[in-house]
């Protein structure tokens, strides 16, 4: 059988850092980086007798996420511990939640090329982080930093409802987008604070019967999960297809060399002797506590994407584009706000800035200039004091350094050309070095012309106003 | 009389008056850890120069008209499982030898803010495993009633301070009677507060939803006055109870008339010393003269308690003590290739076999297959006995029984058959696993010269009725009088 036979499926276990001030059972800041074991107290550094206390805010971000993503919501809900020895885990265990998740049965809609797609979510659950082992390079042995033990997290367990690499980086794009829209976290791939334990399987297409799964852990960029699960349906398919079996297995993704290594098998699964945390009470959910979340969550990508259709006439594609980032819709509304020209700041967002965040592999949140400079550069594009051309130059510096577009120009030189004097005097000039393109033109080809207006434009660097080179050489040519 | 041999309510009046100075008592105790702890081994660490140092602070203080709290100077012996800044803090196990804890547990920052003097941390069966503190990893504490005998655990460095006189109070922790079996064994008073009145931040944890922190004392009156400083809601134990603060003493009342006692038949019989059966029945008569009602009842489901109690409690000690893992602080093994080896050998070598014991007992119940069948059977037991105690309470205002089964038993008698020791238990048990309150009175003294101690159990948050059944009955009787012989020490 081929490849094409075969189906792939995936279920993502993603892990959240919550951008609440303090940790889940003390009040040491949550804050990224920091010498090591400074963020630290007897409670996340698990001192005897101490014991946590669970903070509030974790639960209504949690609420909050769980809302977003059409959960129902546990009203009686607990934590538990989960048991197990390593040094990260200072307590060795971790407080987190085992039959009673906060949040329970929902959903997210991805866009495929087939259409629209829910994804289900199993379950999400409130758990705290552990802490790093930093390996020491001259082989001195492991030291251990406390600094995120006890960061809060939620875990988001999807239904197996993806089938192929694509679909499981939109959906964890969704969730990214979702997450950072309703503001419980930074998401921050590169920091960790947003990563995914990734489960693949892969069945001859046509049966219902989910084959055997392995499990990548810790995936923390959108590139590796959609490398490892191709090479890991890949790897899974040549095993079948040699007649193997596929071993329950946990594996390591490296990124150099492209591969998964297997970590432990189903056989030394740990028994992680979850119990109710008898330090903490339960956790019970009113229902005016709940709608109160509900009421004051922020806009969700889907009203936002049906507004920037109904109000501003953006193309599906580009309403999809601009939602898919709270930092594109938050810099695309700012924009408006200033330039009253939604279409053009749209195009701008989907084809120059995604292009050049692209070139530059960075993702929207670490975009600098606001819709202040945007909105301006619109305007600019707007009354023809700069070309489109000029436009794409404006915004490679706005990524460089944060600028008004009216001051680069000013600087640049890039001003349009739009004085009829001045530009009439360089069609008069490209027209005389180029006797032939006159004939042609005459002899009705008119493709002539537009390499006269480009001959103009590398004459004055793109800085010519085109509908009037246009206008000016279509006059001088019917002469 | 020498001034060890006061009550803290006297000893508060003379500071009052200005009689003696805190440097005087706190003198006087440290004299008679001196001439005493040899044989009773009582203290793990003695903190001399702190206790000194503190005492005279407050003297001058005092001299200087500045204003002191009521208990400013008065000193109190801590167990070793409570968390002192820059103190020692054992749990009486080699896993903890050399732990110096970072910061202090809530009932020590109360007493920080009284301006009380610590006299040193006391002994206690390791990680509060036992009932007759012979399982500390350092050394066995002996009754000062007869020398030859246990105190009773885990509690005993307490129990065993206070009745020789080398503390005029002393705080212990009950997770199943730590607190109200070693203070009968030793003739004084212990009370097991209901569990989340006082907080549990700093106390090292055996069994989180048993454990409780609560004061051994010489007299009644005392244990309310220690009570009322070490109760009240702590935003750092989520288990805590925000109720509104009592002051205890206001329950000392010599007046039982009315009060209806339950006297729960399956407390006086199998295995039970037919001498402690008479000391109970003596009370439970004097109660009657004073103008209570005492009456049989049943609490028939008690009798499941202990073995919900082991399996519960050692669920959560196996949780709990997985932090003594030899990688930040505590014992660790010098044997060791890989992380394995550390993990293993530093708890093998750190722990004594009491507390692998209830490790072992506590992961095998809670494995995956065995859960549903132990640990949540016991859960559900668990609600039944607390369901039975509303039941009775229903009926009677307090209950009384026996707090142990027998007088204090010999060193080494019990030691190595554990199933026996835990026995030492049955009576109080099932009042932590009612979450309830619990006081261990004494009451007499057995043909051996021994003390009997009876137990008052109460509603949940009613200490008040205990104490004023306990303070009627010290009024009305004359135990104090006694005092431990130190015999039998020549052996």
């Amino acid at each position: 059988m081929a490849k094409e036979d075969y189906e792939i499926v995936i279920g993502l276990e993603v892990h959240c850092e919550l951008s609440t001030k303090t940790k889940i059972f003390c009040s040491c800041p949550t804050d990224f980086g920091g010498e090591p074991n400074t963020h630290c107290c007897p409670v996340c550094m698990a001192m005897p007798g101490a014991l946590p206390v669970l903070n509030e805010k974790v639960v209504e971000y949690a609420v909050k996420a769980g809302l977003a993503t059409n959960c129902n919501i546990e009203k009686n809900s607990k934590n538990d511990r989960k048991n197990y020895f390593y040094p990260d885990n200072p307590k060795s265990y971790q407080i987190s939640q085992f039959d009673k998740p906060l949040c329970y049965d929902g959903f997210v809609t991805i866009e495929t090329d087939k259409g629209e797609k829910q994804i289900r979510i199993e379950r999400i659950h409130i758990e705290e982080d552990a802490g790093k082992l930093n390996h020491d390079d001259y082989g001195r042995g492991s030291f251990v930093d406390l600094n995120r033990a006890g960061v809060p997290l939620i875990e988001v367990v999807s239904k197996p409802d993806m089938r192929s690499a694509i679909e499981a980086e939109s959906y964890m794009r969704k969730l990214k987008s979702i997450f950072e829209y309703i503001g419980i976290s930074d998401c921050k791939m590169q920091e960790g604070s947003l990563r995914a334990d990734v489960n693949v399987s892969v069945r001859k297409k046509g049966t219902e019967q989910l084959g055997t799964r392995t499990e990548m852990k810790n995936m923390n960029s959108f590139r590796s999960i959609v490398r490892a699960i191709n090479y890991e349906a890949e790897r899974q398919i040549e095993i079948i297809e040699n007649g193997g079996d596929i071993t329950q297995e946990t594996l390591r993704w490296d990124d150099i060399s492209g591969k998964t290594f297997s970590m432990r098998d189903k056989e030394d699964a740990e028994d992680y002797r979850y119990f109710p945390e008898p330090d903490l009470v339960s956790i019970k959910l009113s229902d005016t506590y709940i709608e109160n979340i509900k009421g004051n969550l922020p806009e969700l990508p889907e009203s936002r994407k049906k507004r920037y259709l109904e109000e501003f006439g953006l193309t599906e594609k580009a309403a999809n584009f601009v939602t898919s980032s709270k930092y594109y819709s938050n810099l695309f509304e700012e924009a408006i706000e200033i330039c009253h020209n939604p279409k053009t700041v749209g195009n701008l967002l989907m084809s120059d800035i995604a292009r050049i965040l692209n070139e530059r592999e960075e993702e929207p949140e670490d975009l600098k200039f606001t819709g202040k400079e945007l909105g301006e550069l619109v305007i600019l594009i707007d009354q023809g004091t700069i070309s489109s051309a000029i436009a794409k130059k404006v915004l490679e510096e706005l990524f460089n350094e944060v600028k008004m577009p009216s001051d680069i120009i000013q600087e640049k030189g890039w001003i349009q050309i739009s004085d009829e004097g001045a530009i009439k005097e360089i069609v008069v000039k490209i027209l005389e070095a180029n006797p032939q393109s006159i004939i042609d033109f005459k002899a009705g080809k008119s493709k002539a012309l537009g390499f006269l207006v480009g001959q103009a434009m590398k004459e004055t660097k793109g800085k010519a106003n085109p509908q009037m080179l246009n206008k000016l050489f279509l006059e001088e040519l019917k002469k | 009389m020498e001034l060890y041999e006061y009550t803290v309510h006297e000893l508060v009046k003379k500071l009052e008056n200005g009689e003696v100075t805190s440097t005087d008592i706190t003198k006087s105790y440290l004299d008679r850890i001196k001439e005493k702890d040899p044989q009773v081994k009582a203290y793990v660490s003695v903190l001399e120069e702190k206790a000194l140092a503190k005492a005279k602070q407050v003297d001058d203080n005092r001299k200087a008209g500045t204003p002191v709290s009521q208990f400013a100077g008065i000193p109190i012996g801590i167990k070793d499982n409570m968390c002192m800044t820059g103190i020692r803090t054992t749990c009486s196990s080699k896993m903890l030898e050399n732990f110096i804890a970072p910061y202090d547990a809530t009932v020590i920052e109360k007493f920080n803010k009284e301006d009380m003097v610590y006299l040193g941390k006391l002994n206690m069966d390791e990680f509060a495993m036992g009932s007759s503190t012979e399982y500390s990893a350092f050394f066995k504490t002996a009754n000062p009633w007869d020398l030859s005998r246990v105190p009773g655990g885990s509690s005993g460095g307490s129990a065993a301070a206070v009745a020789a006189e080398m503390a005029p109070w002393a705080l212990g922790s009950d997770t199943g009677g730590s607190i109200r079996q070693p203070a009968s064994l030793c003739g004084v008073v212990g009370l097991k507060p209901t569990y989340g009145l006082v907080s549990r931040y700093g106390l090292v944890a055996f069994a989180s939803s048993l454990d409780q922190i609560g004061p051994i004392t010489k007299d009644v009156t005392d244990a309310a006055m220690l009570l009322n400083l070490i109760a009240g809601h702590d935003n750092k134990d989520a288990t805590s109870i925000n109720i509104e603060k009592k002051d205890y003493t206001q329950s000392l009342i010599n007046n039982v008339k009315g009060m209806k006692i339950g006297l729960p038949k399956e407390y006086l019989g199998e295995g039970i010393n037919e001498e402690v059966k008479q000391a109970i029945l003596d009370v439970a008569k004097k109660y009657e003269e004073l103008g209570a009602t005492v009456e049989e009842c049943s609490l028939d489901v008690g009798k499941y308690a202990t073995a919900v109690y082991y399996i519960i409690a050692c669920a959560e000690a196996s949780s709990n003590l997985g932090r003594f893992d030899g990688i930040r602080y505590g014992y660790r093994t010098e044997k060791f290739n890989d992380l394995r080896d550390i993990y293993k050998n530093s708890r093998s070598e750190g722990f004594g076999p009491e507390v692998k014991r209830r490790i072992i007992l506590g992961t095998y119940v809670l494995s995956s297959g065995y859960y549903d069948a132990y640990y949540k059977k016991a859960q559900k037991v668990r609600t039944v006995i607390k369901n039975a105690y509303d039941t009775l309470f229903e009926k009677y205002d307090i209950l009384l029984t026996p707090t142990s089964p027998t007088t204090a038993f010999k060193m080494g008698e019990k030691s190595n058959n554990p199933l026996e020791m835990y026995l030492a238990d049955i009576y109080t048990v099932p009042v932590n696993i009612g979450g309830l309150p619990g006081m261990s009175i004494p009451c007499a003294l057995d043909s051996k010269g021994m003390p009997i101690g009876f137990q008052l159990i109460g509603k949940a948050f009613d200490e008040t009725t205990i104490f004023k059944a306990a303070y009627t009955y010290e009024q009305n009787t004359n135990f104090r009088e006694n005092k431990p012989t130190f015999k039998g020490g020549e052996k």
